[in-house]
């Protein structure tokens, strides 16, 4: 079944505290090395039948409206992930998105 | 007259009896108003309570500001009926627009509760009007996403415009930009603030006062401004 991804982030000026508590809780087990963590949030939206621009700006839309908050958040992408070809839908992988992902979001 | 002052519930408010209590405390017929309905009925003004609507899932406030009854809300919001965000309902003020900025997680990642002193930077609001400029008032704050966020330039408004309601006194808890705890908007009768002004409304059940324990109702005064504003308009 195909599934439309959207990636939520907090804006790179916002401090991010669950990001804070992550980086110190991965120093406590000692993998570290790393400048910064940041936690955003993933979108799954599973579809009906093919991804139409109409589903894609419903999807835009969800994001931009429901999904993030300009004020702390940005949408930094909308992406289509299809199923590989083997879930038994009828999809056949992606030829021009070898990864299984195309970004939607320009 | 009575003035009358609706409190919406929404799945996951807790403050919502609170509120209701504080509104008949002050003196006005509590109104309970529920997230589906989709009118205000005869209410003069409305409170948004605290909790955890929806459960905070996505955002605090995020999907509450989505429920049937914000339309109304934010009609009457702007055509200049008092309405009071405390708490979750400030988050779901900002996230409807009412309020500019937005809460997210304390500074310190810790929930937070404490009876915390404020001082009322705007004593001009529909909510403020009973204080005086300047007062520190003591009301109770619980909260883990209370750390109020906006950009430079909004913030700066917000100062120059006289738009910052209430400010920390003494710590500032979570992290807020500027000290900020609570803001109005342009026309003062929308009010947003993090502590929770309905638990410091009836002595014995308040926050500790010099005096003797539990004795604090610093809080009433946001109702009783209310109430007498909506009576001298009557």
């Amino acid at each position: 079944m195909p599934k439309i991804i959207v990636d939520v982030m907090p804006k790179p000026e916002i401090l991010d505290p669950q990001g804070k508590a992550i980086g110190a809780a991965l120093a406590r087990l000692g993998i570290e090395g790393f400048r910064e963590v940041r936690q955003g949030k993933r979108f799954e939206f599973k579809v009906h039948g093919e991804i139409t621009d109409e589903v894609l700006a419903k999807v835009r839309h969800a994001a931009e409206t429901l999904l993030s908050n300009p004020v702390i958040e940005d949408v930094v992408s909308v992406k289509q992930k299809e199923c590989g070809g083997n879930c038994g839908c009828g999809h056949a992988k992606s030829a021009e998105a070898p990864n299984g992902q195309k970004d939607l979001l320009a | 007259m009575t003035a009358r002052i609706g409190v919406v519930t929404f799945p996951g408010s807790l403050d919502d009896r609170d509120a209701l209590r504080a509104v008949r405390l002050a003196g006005a017929e509590p109104v309970s108003l529920f997230h589906a309905d989709t009118d205000l009925g005869d209410v003069d003004a409305v409170v948004l309570p605290g909790g955890f609507s929806y459960g905070d899932y996505l955002r605090a406030g995020a999907i509450a500001r989505f429920a049937p009854i914000m339309d109304s809300i934010v009609d009457a919001a702007n055509g200049g009926m008092p309405v009071l965000g405390i708490c979750n309902g400030f988050q779901v003020l900002t996230e409807v627009h009412l309020l500019p900025g937005s809460m997210i997680k304390n500074e310190h990642r810790h929930f937070i509760c404490r009876d915390q002193t404020l001082r009322v930077e705007n004593a001009q609001t529909a909510w403020t009007s009973e204080y005086r400029q300047g007062e520190e008032i003591v009301v109770p704050l619980k909260n883990q996403d209370g750390q109020y966020v906006a950009d430079e330039h909004t913030l700066d408004e917000l100062e120059g415009d006289g738009r910052v309601a209430f400010r920390y006194v003494g710590w500032n808890p979570n992290g807020s930009r500027r000290d900020i705890a609570g803001i109005t908007n342009a026309r003062g009768n929308v009010v947003g603030l993090m502590p929770h002004p309905e638990h410091a409304v009836e002595p014995g059940f308040g926050p500790d006062s010099v005096e003797s324990g539990r004795m604090g109702t610093d809080g009433l005064a946001f109702f009783t401004s209310a109430i007498k504003g909506l009576l001298a308009k009557a």
